[in-house]
């Protein structure tokens, strides 16, 4: 097996990852970059729409104040208010470094950074390239990386991390090319795995999603929090078939588009909760307006994501949906096809060559999409480090900025002040440790062999139709409404599947066998899954990405309360613990302190 | 529902053989689709890259009838009724498995490219741009790096030998786009052409053609390049006086200068 040693060892390189290597480097340590697919092709790059950060281009009137009300807000109060402070303030700082570093964003007419209205932001406050923002992004961090003498490997799977007594020394995986196993001796880890969108049948996640960074951090030890915060965004594609999850950007909504339902109404006006009834426009002139001049009230179609998800999903429901079971997403009656084409390039190309829609002409038919995990490993808000030491997790692995629900915009942000952060506090750790922390050379043994069992076996279950019948059971039963009783029977399924999927076979050999890879991917996707689930039962109110038929309300006492999952593999816990308490001062920010419950749902009478 | 035939290279670096798969299809599907059913129900190890399905990320690239294209932009109905399909992989890098090759010569290229260096920020600290001077950075910026281009070029499509003294087009866009880069002041020019063999190229436009982000490679890219090459050649100290005053990179050469 081929063993190499590491000060850092940077687990995922979409944003969060290449931020953190970045940082430790710079800070002298020796580390590695580890990802499944090739340098530059995590999620990150699939971001649309844009970077939150208060850089008062557009609005004088932003700043880091208005952007930590808004997250909070936005995230029902349940974010830790630690965290949203620092990405709140360091957010624009880390906007314009992208730029030091060659990004190109849009300008506003005075040659600044230019800034587009987005669900949830006060203001116009999303730095962007039209809507290929993400590309941009990765784009820049890859070639800044390039040249700071990281070791990357890519192509790269970790599948267990090595920890003893409660501290973490390296991580086991394979190189996809060859099967060969890889040791990384390391004296310290981060995380930026990313989300776990693959257990969902209709997501805007791809392959990678698998929640392998999740799985490992539970088995290592680590708290993970709030799993059962998992958000539907509003707008994914329907039709064709081929297509169905894949993503429409909120920017099509932040550049003046509208829903409708099939009786052509703009039915979020309908509605509009009492939490954000006072910022809220209730006309249409007023919405309309709004996109100029923002002393009027914002558009209902732009509330948080979860309060327009619900709304779809009610309309839907009432029967008032589209020919293709979504409602319609209008910006060819409200915008010139010249403008659309500019501020949406990506979207425009996407519907005409996947789909046969024009949308400078025709509207797009639209359903929510799974596509973001709240939740995830619990980290000190201003390190990045886990319960396990040297440990440290950025980016959507993490759980605590977004609370229970993220904001448009939030999250390429996220990855660039905690990704910063997690990079300097783990090169830090590493300086302090005098010496490699040692290896349990029979837990690397058993790594290995535990990796290989698929392989040995030659018959058992196939990993594909295990892996299917996952997506089903977590779609048609932990999504976007839930219920007790649904919640127990996925639990049920879901160990049922765990059982078989300890007995995957599968054909062919260790070069780039994907059904080998999927039957490890789907033993990751099983734990978090049962997280998510158990978590969601345990949580018996209505907040934010979490919406129980059986619970409609937001519960005050929950407000203040994260479930915890705690131990992998069939040793599953689930504990409650309290919400960090918000300073005074802090608090005056945000206005009134209680959420409304989820009132879309009710209102669509589903 | 109907069904459909397609030939798919299975195989690795010691050689392979086209496999006809028959599998069902739906309204809408993309080859990516069809490639992903026969994995799910015949060939559970068909070894392919994928990572959006959107043509976002560059992940997916293949030869389908021998043409360069990403597998999840494709769509099915571009073919008639009955018309043979084959999917084979990229053929100017080794195979590793089936359709998944080994372009870890982009990423060597990359690393001889000289990085961004910006200038100083203005005197109130920001670095202003207007629109029109990112207007063609920003196209090359759009760049997926699918690597279509550099498996369609012929100067390396043909000659393994060349990947040594050659960068790809590619890589002459990323060159371009830093130094067309409003901000940039490292030089690149004498490298493009001594190291990244820009003369290779003799601008057959193969590249602009496969291109699924519609980059105008040669024209807005290669051809510029080319241009400043030989102005620098003909009048070194010209050009060094132009990047002393600070003048845009971006200058067009004179025309009045017999060089160009
Ligand atoms: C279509 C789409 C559009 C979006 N648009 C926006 C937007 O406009 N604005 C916004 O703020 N957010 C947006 N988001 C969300 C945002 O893009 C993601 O949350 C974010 O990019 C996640 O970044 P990350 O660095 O945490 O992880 P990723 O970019 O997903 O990277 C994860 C990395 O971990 C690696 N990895 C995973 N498991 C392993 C393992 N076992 N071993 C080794 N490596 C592993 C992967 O290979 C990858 O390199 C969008 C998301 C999607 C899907
Ligand atoms: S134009 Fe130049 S770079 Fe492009 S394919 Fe032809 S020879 Fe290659
Ligand atoms: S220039 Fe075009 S064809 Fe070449 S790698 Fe980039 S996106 Fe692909
Ligand atoms: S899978 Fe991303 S471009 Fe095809």
């Amino acid at each position: 097996m081929r063993r190499h040693e590491y000060d850092v060892v940077v687990i995922g390189a979409g944003g969060a990852g290449l931020r953190a290597a970045i940082e430790a480097s710079a800070m002298g340590v020796r580390t590695a970059l580890v990802c499944k697919s090739l340098l530059g092709k995590a999620h990150t790059v699939m971001a649309e729409g844009g970077i939150a950060a208060a850089l008062g281009n557009v609005w004088k009137e932003d700043n880091w104040k208005v952007h930590f009300r808004d997250t909070m807000r936005g995230g029902k109060l349940l974010n830790h208010w630690r965290m949203a402070q620092i990405h709140a303030q360091e957010a624009p700082a880390r906007v314009l470094e992208l730029e030091e570093w060659g990004a190109l964003f849009d300008r506003t007419k005075d040659g600044l950074i230019l800034q587009r209205d987005f669900g949830g932001h006060r203001y116009a406050r999303l730095a962007h390239v039209g809507d290929r923002t993400g590309l941009e992004m990765i784009k820049t961090l890859q070639h800044h990386a390039v040249h700071r003498g990281i070791d990357v490997f890519m192509e790269t799977t970790m599948f267990r991390l090595l920890a003893e007594d409660g501290r973490v020394s390296g991580a086991i995986g394979y190189e996809r090319q060859t099967g060969r196993p890889i040791l990384l001796h390391a004296k310290a880890v981060i995380l930026a795995t990313g989300g776990i969108g693959k257990a969902w049948t209709v997501t805007s996640n791809s392959w990678e999603y698998t929640g392998d960074g999740l799985a490992m951090a539970l088995e290592a030890g680590a708290d993970l929090l709030n799993m059962e915060m998992t958000q539907f965004h509003p707008t994914g594609m329907v039709w064709p078939l081929s297509v169905r999850g894949l993503l429409v950007t909120e920017g099509v909504r932040g550049d003046g588009g509208t829903l409708k339902n099939a009786e052509g109404e703009r039915f979020m006006f309908r509605y509009i909760p009492e939490f954000f009834r006072a910022e809220t426009a209730d006309t249409e002139e007023e919405a309309d307006a709004w996109y100029e001049d923002k002393t009027k009230r914002r558009t209902p179609d732009l509330l948080p994501r979860d309060e327009v998800a619900r709304a779809i999903n009610a309309e839907i429901k009432a029967g008032r949906g589209s020919p293709h079971g979504g409602v319609f997403l209008d910006i060819a009656t409200r915008r010139s096809a010249d403008y659309i084409r500019r501020r949406l390039p990506s979207m425009y190309h996407q519907f005409m060559q996947l789909a046969g829609v024009d949308i400078t002409r025709e509207p797009m038919e639209i359903a929510p999409t799974c596509h973001y995990l709240m939740g995830g490993v619990k980290v000190d808000p201003d390190s990045q480090q886990s319960t396990v030491a040297g440990l440290f997790a950025a980016g959507e692995v993490a759980a605590g900025l977004h609370g229970a629900n993220r904001l448009g915009g939030n999250s390429l942000s996220d990855l660039l002040v905690f990704g910063r952060r997690a990079g300097l506090y783990a090169a830090e750790y590493a300086k302090r440790l005098a010496r490699m922390p040692a290896l349990d050379e029979e837990r690397v043994r058993r790594a290995e062999r535990d990796l290989a069992a698929p392989l040995d076996r030659h018959e058992g279950e196939d990993p594909y139709a295990v892996q299917s019948e996952l997506q089903r059971t977590m779609q048609s039963l932990v999504g976007i409404i839930r219920t007790g009783s649904e919640l127990e029977e996925a639990i049920t399924k879901i160990d049922a599947l765990a059982e078989r999927a300890s007995r995957t076979a599968t054909r062919g050999g260790r070069a780039y066998n994907p059904s080998w890879h999927t039957a490890l991917d789907v033993r990751s996707q099983l734990t978090c899954a049962a997280s998510v689930a158990r978590s969601a039962l345990t949580r018996e109110e209505s907040r934010g990405g979490h919406t129980r038929e059986d619970f409609p309300k937001a519960d005050a006492a929950w407000g203040k309360r994260l479930v915890v999952t705690r131990g992998g593999d069939g040793r599953m816990e689930i504990s409650i613990e309290a919400r960090p308490e918000i300073p005074a001062e802090l608090q005056a920010l945000l206005g009134e302190e209680r959420p409304a419950g989820a009132p879309a749902a009710a209102a669509g009478g589903s | 529902m109907g069904s459909v035939t397609m030939r798919i290279f299975r195989g690795d670096a010691t050689g392979g053989e086209l496999v006809p798969y028959t599998v069902e299809t739906d309204p809408g599907m993309v080859v990516l689709d069809v490639v992903h059913r026969v994995q799910a129900t015949r060939q559970p190890d068909l070894a392919v890259r994928w990572n959006c399905k959107a043509g976002k990320c560059g992940s997916c690239g293949a030869e389908v009838n021998g043409r360069p294209r990403l597998m999840c932009m494709t769509r099915m109905d571009t073919f008639a009724p009955g018309e043979e399909i084959t999917v084979t992989p990229l053929k100017t890098f080794p195979v590793i498995r089936d359709l998944v090759t080994d372009v870890s010569f982009n990423y060597e290229v990359a690393k001889t490219i000289p990085a961004f260096r910006p200038k100083a920020p203005e005197a109130d600290g920001t670095r202003r741009m207007y629109q029109q001077d990112v207007d063609r950075v920003q196209e090359f910026h759009k760049c997926i790096e699918c690597f279509l281009c550099q498996d369609v070029c012929h100067v390396i499509r043909d000659h393994e030998e060349n990947k040594k003294a050659f960068a790809g087009p590619r890589y002459f866009v990323r060159i371009a786009a830093l130094e067309m880069h409003p901000l940039d002041t490292n030089d690149r020019i004498e490298l493009a052409r001594l190291k990244h063999g820009l003369g290779f190229c003799n601008i057959t436009k193969c590249c602009t053609e496969v291109c699924p982000e519609g980059i105008h490679i040669t024209d807005n890219a290669i051809i510029p390049l080319k241009e400043r090459a030989v102005t620098r050649m003909y009048d070194p100290i010209a050009w060094a006086l132009r990047r002393v005053r600070g003048e845009p990179a971006g200058t067009p050469p004179d025309p009045d200068r017999p060089a160009t």
